[in-house]
């Protein structure tokens, strides 16, 4: 063993991006190391400016205190989407790529297949990882709370450390792109294509352990929506009273409880096979792949209804609120809901009825599937029911929703043929079944999470998003999507292979340019995004809803000033019905003084979350170039952080009942001069949170 | 269009037969017009009996389907925000008659595709035979990247074509020498997995002389998008004198050969090492071939014979059950009783 073994392990020049292109200049070499080469500087350009920018601003100490230590819900969930954000932005351009190498790659196209490997792997593992699991983590983490009336979850350094876990994952991922290659095996990673027999790189590696983070993390805030649920609520708050979404994210949170840890296990007895020469899933040896596939769809199915819960909690919250009206068949929905959850535990084996079983197995689990589609089915119709006889303002919210619908039932009804074994032997594998998740992916949870970023943002900051960004927005991803992902359906079920760099047959090109020009109109929208954040943020002025009711909600979080005080509630409010801010504006009874104000304790910053994050970053980089000094360190760190965090004493903060009174009345002050508005003023500058009684005098005439 | 069908299905022709030929001619002009490439446009009787079961899926699904795509923008417009004329109702929020609904309607929807998927997952078993016809036997071996299409009775290999008589049906079996792939020609019918040390089955047959596509859906590595080949049923005779040409042009499969088919690299590269020059293009003909080739590749992840090994016949009763105990151990692996062997 060498210095440079023991050092670096097997991290050296051939890890740089470029390298190869240097020591073997040919075409492929060229194009392909040019782009990554760009990717990889354009993440180290970011990185420098953005710690420039901190920098300058002199912001360091308020980065570490007000947000990277804290752990205040809310601050945590807005962490979590910003995280979301960007690995979107990423998995993004890389799908773009895709499309133009697909559209151009009747015999060829530009980019290698090796790379093309990368890039739809890298694409995969970030958007269910690090885009959807940050996303729906963080709008739980951020609404969830509010709606039970509590001040924050169970275990909030808890919290804290699945955030950092998390984004520690997602650095593996960046990092991948400047230092060494990605997997080429798919977001699902089967083995034994995955084993060292098979690759031998790094790229499988900085898969298992980018995965193993974040379903750790995943798992503990699976734990934590569930206890702060069961044990958190507000007096008075029965199961059958709490809002819509906090249902979806009970579910949600029990199948995170459940379903995380088979892919845990999964990953980890692939990386014994990869590390440690164990016979797992390997070809030979008694090791069988047929055990991973159903152990990483013991995870990858229920994870597909973690997906999608949330934001079916969020649709039912925007479609009664902007219909002016109360819930449709609430007991319905969340009957549907928990049926849902139950189910997706037993439909697995449909992501492989192609590997042998029985024709009775593979029956019996297409019917099982197909049950799914009964509650979700009764969903969308409950939706539209609450739509019916309401008032409904096509807001940005709104406009997603709809799209969502209309959208989603084409997804479901791809998905019931995908449920047939027999048609399923026909479209697995193929670009129908892309299609088809990308269906019930991008309308049923992109479209939900952009319109719950959409409904809650000012709850957060104290303004309200840009509406016509945010249409523009919106439309573009509705059509983008459709120009992307339905020619998929058609080339899909004339034989095209998933995960194909190139073809030979022109008769696939015209689908594939259509698919291009949807792409275009997709990044279109993520940059409307960008756009509106930044048009906001300096209409902010005007956009302020400083009394807290823009949308004049239904639910305990629009009770409260905007952006929420960090102790949410100054007096925890008291439940004796469903929708109970709705009802104390019905009654007249609505900002109120509290009687008393009492000290409020709250828990204090803690660096754990921090700490985890860097030293399971550094392990995981460890493990994966094989430096197995950094290993043992940042073991040693773990085990350092988690015991020293046992003798942290001085953990909580008291905030005085005089701070609370005086933070109350000064809100009640700004509710006292706001001008109450009707619906029709929703979207204007005259809009500062205080909602017009105008539901209850239109329904009375 | 002489279409086969082992059983007249049920409630077919009771859903609007003139939009399942609305729906079979628009996709006749659309994904189907490459001759042998889609299920859309079925050549065989397997993938003629998914396609009608296509079309039924989605015909039933039209009665969930089209009330969202109507109902969705019709309410939502009806009752929008400016329309004073409409009935504001902010409180109504349950009715057992619409719940009734909503709930009835997938649930009988379901009902009906539930026994549609019983039946026609056991009719379309890739595991069954389908026909009492003299099967003909083909073994396939997925590599690093491309098939090897192995004929154990008549001692013949072939790479890149895979011919057969359109009056047999096939009888597939299927390992992998690598990783999982899944082999799929879908004009004809089914996909099905291909895994080391196990085999799997499959049946498809073609209903007239032609060529489609044939592919390995399952990313397996660099190669993997040149992994296709073509299949080709032709008339019996046709297939008598295409055997003849293999025989004749073919080389044999020794350990030289072999070591060429198993070492990574697509068709072209085991075509220029065998110097397959005097054979069609995009084919490579072996002769000379063990008919216990696929036996003997999947016996090599299991403790079996070495990779040089596997090339030697040795056919003889006592090995005949040894394959058979193997065969039990993929089968249970599968979650397939062993007595469905045979």
């Amino acid at each position: 063993m060498t210095l440079h073994h023991l050092l670096l392990g097997r991290l050296d020049l051939h890890a740089l991006p470029f390298w190869t292109m240097i020591e073997h200049p040919t075409h492929e070499t060229i194009v392909n190391g040019t782009i990554t080469t760009a990717a990889a500087g354009l993440e180290v350009l970011a990185a420098i400016v953005v710690i420039a920018l901190v920098t300058r601003a002199g912001k360091w100490r308020y980065l570490w205190s007000e947000w990277l230590t804290s752990v205040d819900h809310k601050r945590i969930g807005i962490m979590y989407i910003a995280l979301s954000f960007v690995m979107m932005s990423r998995a993004l351009i890389e799908a773009a790529l895709m499309r133009t190498q697909q559209a151009f790659g009747l015999g060829g196209g530009f980019l290698s297949p090796e790379h093309f490997g990368e890039l739809f792997s890298t694409h995969g593992t970030i958007m269910i990882f690090f885009m959807a699991m940050p996303f729906l983590t963080g709008v739980i983490n951020f609404a969830m709370p509010l709606q039970i009336g509590t001040r924050d979850v169970s275990f909030p350094v808890m919290n804290s450390v699945s955030l950092g876990l998390t984004t520690a994952g997602a650095m593996m991922i960046v990092i991948s792109l400047a230092l060494g290659k990605f997997s080429t095996g798919g977001w699902s990673g089967y083995p034994p294509f995955t084993e060292a027999a098979f690759n031998a790189g790094v790229g499988p590696d900085y898969w298992i352990w980018a995965v193993t983070l974040s379903s750790l993390g995943t798992m503990m805030s699976g734990i934590n929506f569930a206890v702060t649920i069961y044990k958190r609520r507000a007096p008075g708050m029965t199961f059958m009273r709490m809002p819509l979404f906090t249902w979806t994210a009970l579910c949600t949170a029990i199948l995170m409880i459940f379903a995380m840890p088979p892919l845990t296990v999964a990953t980890a007895m692939l990386a014994l096979d990869r590390y440690l020469d164990f016979h797992f899933f390997t070809n030979g040896s008694g090791g069988n792949m047929m055990n991973y596939a159903n152990l990483f769809w013991l995870f990858g199915h229920p994870e597909v209804y973690i997906l999608i819960l949330p934001a079916f909690g969020v649709y039912s919250e925007i479609f009664s609120t902007f219909s002016g009206k109360l819930l449709y068949g609430y007991t319905s929905l969340v009957l549907a809901t928990m049926a849902i959850a139950v189910i997706s535990f037993a439909v697995w084996l449909h992501h492989f009825f192609t590997m042998g079983q029985n024709a009775s197995v593979n029956a019996a689990f297409g019917i099982a599937t197909m049950l799914v589609g009964i509650p979700t089915g009764v969903k969308i119709y409950d939706w539209i029911l609450t739509m019916f006889r309401g008032r409904v303002r096509f807001t940005v919210p709104i406009v997603y929703g709809l799209g969502f619908m209309m959208l989603f039932v084409l997804g479901g009804l791809s998905g019931i043929l995908l449920a047939n074994p027999t048609l399923d032997y026909q479209v697995h594998n193929t670009l129908f079944l892309v299609a088809h998740f990308h269906n019930m992916l991008i309308p049923g949870l992109l479209f939900g999470m952009l319109a719950a970023y959409h409904y809650w943002f000012p709850k957060a900051f104290g303004f309200r998003l840009d509406e016509r960004w945010g249409m523009i927005s919106a439309v573009s991803w509705i059509v983008g999507f459709m120009l992307a992902f339905f020619p998929l359906y058609v080339i899909g079920a004339m034989g095209f292979p998933r995960r194909t760099v190139a073809y030979f047959d022109p008769v696939y090109r015209p689908w594939m340019l259509i698919a291009l020009a949807g792409a275009a109109v997709v990044l279109v929208a993520l940059a409307s995004l960008f756009v509106q954040l930044f048009v906001s943020i300096r209409r902010r002025e005007a956009l302020a809803v400083p009394a807290g009711d823009p949308w004049d909600g239904s639910n305990l979080e629009w009770a409260i000033a905007a952006p929420a005080p960090e102790y949410n509630f100054s007096v925890i409010p008291d439940v004796s019905d469903r929708n109970p801010f709705m009802i104390a504006k019905q009654k007249g009874d609505a900002y109120q003084t509290p009687a008393e104000f009492q000290d409020i304790t709250m828990p204090k910053n803690s660096p754990l979350g921090m700490a985890l994050a860097v030293a399971g970053g550094a392990l995981a980089f460890g493990l994966v170039w094989h430096i197995w000094w950094l290993v043992a360190l940042s073991c040693l760190g773990v085990l350092v952080a988690i015991v020293g965090q046992g003798f942290a004493r001085d953990c909580e903060k008291v905030i005085p009942a005089a701070e609370v009174r005086r933070q109350h009345e000064a809100w009640l002050r700004t509710v006292a001069a706001s001008r109450a508005v009707p619906r029709d003023l929703e979207g204007e500058p005259a809009n500062t949170g205080l909602a017009a009684r105008d539901r209850f005098s239109q329904a009375a005439e | 269009m002489p279409t086969f069908r082992r059983r007249p299905h049920i409630g077919r022709r009771a859903i609007g037969t003139g939009l399942l030929a609305a729906l079979a001619l628009s996709a006749g002009s659309g994904p189907a017009a490459a001759e042998g490439l889609s299920f859309l446009d079925p050549q065989g009787p397997v993938a003629a009996a998914q396609r009608d079961h296509f079309y039924a899926v989605i015909l039933l699904m039209l009665v969930v389907v089209v009330p969202v795509l109507i109902f969705t923008p019709l309410v939502a417009w009806r009752y929008r925000y400016r329309n004073h004329g409409a009935r504001y109702a902010p409180d109504w929020k349950f009715s057992w008659p619409l719940e009734a609904l909503i709930w009835g309607v997938p649930v009988a929807v379901v009902v009906v595709l539930s026994v549609w998927i019983w039946q026609e997952t056991h009719d379309l078993d890739p595991y069954a035979p389908l026909a009492a016809d003299k099967s003909l036997r083909v073994e396939v071996i997925g590599y690093d990247w491309k098939w090897l299409f192995v004929y154990p009775d008549l001692h013949i290999a072939t790479m890149g074509v895979l011919g057969f008589p359109s009056d047999r049906s096939l009888d597939i079996r299927l390992t992998s020498a690598s990783v999982m792939q899944s082999f799929f020609i879908p004009a004809l019918g089914s996909q099905i997995y291909a895994m080391a040390g196990m085999r799997t089955k499959l049946h498809l047959k073609a209903n007239r002389p032609g060529t489609f596509l044939g592919e390995n859906t399952q990313y397996n590595g660099k190669g993997f998008h040149d992994q296709k080949f073509r299949a080709r049923a032709m008339t019996a005779r046709g297939f008598t004198d295409w055997v003849k040409q293999v025989r004749a042009k073919g080389v044999p499969l020794d350990a030289k050969a072999y070591d060429v088919v198993r070492a990574k690299g697509g068709l072209t590269d085991v075509r220029r090492a065998v110097a397959g020059g005097s054979m069609p293009p995009g084919t490579v003909y072996f002769t000379d071939v063990s008919a216990d080739l696929l036996a003997n590749v999947m016996h090599q992840f299991n403790g079996g014979a070495s990779s040089s090994e596997v090339i030697v016949s040795e056919r003889s009763p006592a090995n005949d059950t040894a394959l058979r105990s193997d065969a039990g151990h993929a089968a249970s692996a599968t979650g397939e009783p062993p007595a469905r062997e045979e």
